[in-house]
C-alpha cells in the first residue's frame, strides 16, 4: 500500500493542476465571447461587400477574366498560408493544421513539393515553429499576428499576398484554418485565396437595379477585390482565433474533469491508507494490552 | 434615407438621416433622399451626415458607397471619430 505522505503530496500536486486547468478554462471562455463577438461584427461588413460585388458582376457580361486577380496560372509555384495559434493547450487545434497542411501537399501539390516549389506562409507562433523546423521553404513576418489581431494588421498580409501573386511569384495561394463551428468543432478548411474565383452566378438574374457608376464598373470591380480578399483574410484569422479559445476551453473542461477523477480515486487510497494505519495501530494496542493482562 | 456605417470591426451608424456627403473617388458628393441607385469608390476623406437636422462626422480611410431603395450602405476600410 501506497505510502500516506506521498499520497498526500500527489493529491495537493494535482488540485493545483486543476486549479491552472479551471483559470485556463475561465480565460478561453472569456476570450471566446470577445472572438465571437468580433465575428458578428464583421459578417454585415462581409456580407454587404459580397452582395454588392455580385450585384456588379451580375449588371453585365463577365469581362473581368483578364484581370490579375483572376488569371488562372500553370500551378509551378504554391503558397500555403497556414494559420495556427500563438499557444498551445488546446487539444488537436494546431495539429490539425500541420495535418492539413501536409495532406494538401501531399494530394495535390506533391511534383511541386518535389521540385521544392511549395512555400508556407505560417501566421501564429505554433506554426512558424513547426514549419520551421521541416524542410520547407518559409516566407513573410507574420507569425506574431495574434498578438494584435486588427483589420488593418490583417490587411496588411493580405496586400502581401496580393503583390507576390501579382509580382507572379506565386501560381496560386490557399488557405488552411480551422473554422469556427461551435465550441465544441472545429472544421479544417482549406480555401483558395488567389487566383479569385469567379462569384457563383445564381441562376442568369440580370441585376432588376440599374445603377449609376463612379468612377466606372471596371474600375470598382478592381478597387473592391483586394477589400474582399482583405476581409476573406481577416475572416479567416477572426474564425481561427475563436476555434482556438473554443478548443482550448473544450480541452480544458476535459482536464479539469480528468484532474478531478483522478482526485477522487486518490483520495480513496489516502483515506483507505489512513484507515490501514488506524486499524493496524489499535491493533498493536489490543495485543499489547492483552499481552500484560495474561502476564 | 436610412443609413448604414460599417466597417470590419463594427457597425459605426445605423438609422434615419436626411443627408450624407462622401468623399468620392471623382470628388466629394452628396446623396439626398430617394436618390437613384449608384455605387461609387470613396477615397480618404471626411464623411458627413445629417440626422435630424444635426451633422456629424466620421473620417474614413476609404470605402465603397451603395445607395439602393433608398438605403445608404457605406462599407469603410477604417474609422476614426
Amino acid at each position: 500500500m501506497a505510502n500516506l505522505k506521498e499520497v498526500k503530496g500527489r493529491i495537493t500536486s494535482v488540485i493545483s493542476t486543476q486549479q491552472i486547468t479551471k483559470a485556463m478554462k475561465m480565460v478561453a471562455a472569456a476570450k471566446l465571447r470577445r472572438s465571437q463577438d468580433r465575428i458578428t461584427q464583421m459578417r454585415p461588413f462581409a456580407q454587404k461587400l459580397s452582395s454588392i460585388l455580385q450585384n456588379l458582376s451580375s449588371a453585365q457580361g463577365d469581362n473581368s477574366s483578364d484581370a490579375w486577380y483572376s488569371q488562372v496560372r500553370e500551378e509551378k509555384k504554391v503558397l500555403i498560408v497556414a494559420i495556427s495559434s500563438d499557444r498551445g493547450l488546446c487539444g488537436s487545434f494546431n495539429s490539425n493544421i500541420f495535418k492539413g497542411v501536409l495532406r494538401v501537399i501531399a494530394e495535390k501539390y506533391q511534383s511541386q513539393y518535389d521540385k521544392g516549389n511549395v512555400t508556407i506562409l505560417p501566421i501564429g507562433r505554433k506554426a512558424f515553429e513547426f514549419f520551421g523546423k521541416r524542410k520547407v521553404n518559409l516566407v513573410g513576418d507574420y507569425s506574431t499576428l495574434f498578438s494584435n489581431l486588427t483589420f488593418e494588421q490583417a490587411a496588411k498580409a493580405a496586400e502581401f499576398l496580393m503583390t507576390e501573386f501579382q509580382a507572379g511569384r506565386y501560381d496560386k495561394i490557399e488557405i488552411v484554418y480551422n473554422e469556427f463551428k461551435n465550441v465544441a468543432t472545429q472544421i479544417l478548411r482549406t480555401e483558395q485565396f488567389l487566383p479569385v474565383k469567379p462569384p457563383a452566378q445564381e441562376g442568369k438574374k440580370t441585376s432588376e437595379v440599374d445603377y449609376i457608376y463612379q468612377p466606372d464598373r471596371e474600375e470598382i470591380i478592381t478597387g473592391l477585390i483586394p477589400k474582399s480578399l482583405k476581409v476573406q483574410l481577416f475572416k479567416g484569422l477572426l474564425d481561427s482565433n475563436a476555434s482556438e479559445n473554443g478548443a482550448r476551453m473544450t480541452a480544458m473542461d476535459k482536464a479539469t474533469e480528468n484532474a478531478g477523477e483522478l482526485l477522487k480515486e486518490l483520495k480513496l487510497t489516502y483515506n483507505r491508507t489512513r484507515q490501514a494505519a488506524i486499524t493496524k495501530e489499535i491493533l498493536e494496542i489490543v495485543a499489547g494490552a492483552e499481552a500484560l493482562k495474561s502476564a | 434615407m436610412f443609413l448604414e456605417i460599417v466597417t470590419p470591426e463594427k457597425k459605426v451608424f445605423e438609422g434615419d438621416a436626411d443627408s450624407a456627403t462622401f468623399p468620392g473617388a471623382d470628388g466629394s458628393f452628396q446623396i439626398l433622399n430617394s436618390h437613384a441607385p449608384l455605387i461609387s469608390l470613396l477615397k480618404e476623406g471626411v464623411v458627413e451626415y445629417k440626422v435630424k437636422g444635426a451633422a456629424q462626422q466620421v473620417i474614413i480611410t476609404g470605402g465603397v458607397v451603395e445607395v439602393v431603395n433608398n438605403k445608404v450602405i457605406l462599407l469603410a476600410d477604417g474609422v476614426s471619430a
